[in-house]
């Protein structure tokens, strides 16, 4: 049973990751903008549940207040700041990006400090699911990752599905085309960026009850992540997903049967990846 | 319709047009003429927003649309068919469709999509298919079929009928008659002066990014000397 136990934390880890990856491999795809201040918005997310939470006296009230002001966030951003950078080279997009993780770290730091802390698991989820008699698996995890799935069906519905999508798609194929029919491809670049904060904010807020809130939290992430995009191919949410799922095995059972190689397990992944297929998983070349 | 003033417009330091007026009136079908390189498109991108004039202006359905960006333009009733098609490859025919319907800037919507797939039968074969899959003539149906989604008052066809094979060339003038019978406004630009000469109201001729030639058809059907100077032809 205790591999059962491996099995759904390694779910649960790669869907969640899914969320911050997702943003940043529609956001390089779409926009073609190297977001290194992606893995701030996951810590900023977490911090934000700590804080709303300690605010509101409850999870549940910091959890939309905190998607509605990541949204808030991602337009200010992308209007004020990124939307200069889709025209520009690579270096560009890095350094800037790079200057906002420095910012969203400072302010981190002066708002809330550089203490770790902890966010309760929701009274109504605070339980555990027995599995035998010995072996238990916490509802909180599996509420965690049901949510994921959800988001990830409602992503892949809005992409796939709505005319909104559509325009998502054929902007990313041709923005000059795109426009010509009379669309704002400008609110669809605000709109998709927003929406890639969202998600990873979200991420943050959801994960604070198991992982713990602390200052960095943001950096581990955006570097998994940006394997987990190179590994499912840019711009790909599909490779995103499974790229995604693949981490969370690789990584989870990577700690669990060979401990001393748990650093670089996922690093191999891509390797071997790469190796096979150099665009990634759906990428194309 | 369309009314552009002296406009200038530059690539870098190259100077492309010289001053160049142009106009359309509404429901009138206008083609621009003139050799490879003249500047036909760089004056429809001029005028659709897709280039900066330097200097100049453009009026549309009575508005200034000098700066204005290229959706804006649009939504004045503008559809434009690119040089070279503009399918999105990646979405299938009945997205492609489907993204751009919009009723027209004053609620017409008299072209919807089941309008669009009986003009062009072919389309509504290939409904599944991805724009990258489907052979020149049918994108070009579909870059058409597509912008009549948009309910336009004026069209822009920017070599329409480029490589395409005679049978459905013909079906493209077919519907551009169409268009131009119910009224609606089109700017052609198409190397077949046989047949724009039959359809056009007014031919416009480019020369080195300027206007040497303004008026009827039937004017440059009678001055074959005009013709073969500025057409080669
Ligand atoms: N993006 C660009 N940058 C630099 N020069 C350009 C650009 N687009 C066009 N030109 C130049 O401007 C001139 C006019 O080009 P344009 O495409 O408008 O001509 P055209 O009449 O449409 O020609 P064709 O019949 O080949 O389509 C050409 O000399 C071309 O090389
Ligand atoms: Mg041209």
């Amino acid at each position: 049973m205790e591999w059962l136990i491996q099995i759904l934390n390694s779910v649960q880890y790669g869907l969640l990751l899914f969320l911050v990856a997702s943003g940043l491999t529609l956001i390089f795809g779409i926009m073609g903008v190297i977001n290194l201040a992606h893995g701030s918005f996951y810590m900023i997310g977490a911090y934000l549940a700590f804080s709303l939470a300690e605010l509101t006296g409850s999870l549940w009230t910091a959890l939309p207040l905190g998607i509605v002001l990541a949204f808030a966030l991602g337009l200010v951003l992308e209007i004020l700041l990124i939307s200069r950078l889709y025209r520009r080279d690579h270096l560009y997009q890095v350094l800037l990006t790079f200057g906002l993780i420095l910012v969203f770290e400072e302010m981190r730091s002066i708002l809330v400090g550089d203490d770790v802390h902890g966010v309760a698991i929701p009274a109504l989820l605070d339980a555990s699911l027995p599995l035998t008699e010995n072996l238990s698996y916490p509802v909180y995890r599996l509420f965690i990752s049901a949510v994921c799935l959800v988001l990830a069906a409602l992503m892949y519905f809005t992409i796939q599905k709505t005319r909104l999508g559509m325009m998502v798609r054929a902007g990313a194929s041709n923005a000059e085309m795109t426009q010509a029919l009379g669309i704002n491809i400008r609110w669809i670049h605000a709109l998709v960026f927003a929406a890639g904060v969202a998600l990873a904010v979200f991420a943050g807020m959801i994960a604070a009850p198991v992982s713990s809130v602390f200052p960095g939290m943001g950096n581990q992430v955006l570097i998994i992540c940006f394997v987990i995009v190179v590994i499912g191919g840019i711009g790909s949410l599909k490779g995103a997903l499974i790229a995604s799922l693949l981490i969370g095995f690789v990584d989870t059972f990577g700690k669990v049967l060979l401990p001393e190689l748990a650093g670089v397990a996922v690093y191999l992944l891509m390797a071997i990846v790469l190796l096979f297929r150099p665009a990634g998983l759906y990428g194309r070349p | 319709m369309l009314v552009a003033r002296d406009l200038h417009t530059f690539f870098d330091s190259s100077h492309v047009l010289h001053g160049i007026d142009f106009s359309v009136a509404e429901g009138e079908t206008v083609a621009l003429m003139g050799r490879n390189g003249v500047g036909k498109t760089t004056l429809i991108r001029s005028m659709l927003g897709h280039v900066q004039p330097r200097t100049g202006s453009v009026r549309i359905a009575g508005r200034d649309a000098t700066r204005l960006a290229p959706y804006r333009i649009a939504r004045l009733g503008v559809a434009y068919v690119p040089e070279g098609r503009g399918v999105f490859p990646n979405l299938s025919v009945i997205e492609n469709l489907v993204m751009a319907a919009r009723p027209g800037d004053d609620r017409r919507t008299g072209w919807t999509l089941e309008r669009v797939l009986e003009t062009f039968p072919r389309l509504s074969e290939r409904l599944q298919h991805r724009g990258m899959q489907l052979s020149g003539g049918e994108q070009q149906m579909l870059t058409l079929g597509r912008a009549l989604m948009t309910n336009p008052k004026l069209l822009v066809l920017d070599e329409a009928t480029e490589g395409l094979a005679p049978l459905i060339a013909q079906e493209i003038w077919h519907t551009i008659r169409v268009l131009r019978d119910a009224g609606t406004a089109t700017i052609i630009v198409d190397k077949n002066f046989a047949v724009l000469s039959h359809l056009a109201h007014r031919c416009v001729i480019l020369v080195k990014g300027r206007k040497v030639f303004d008026g009827p058809p039937a004017e440059l059907s009678m001055q074959p000397g005009l013709r073969r100077q500025y057409l080669g032809i």
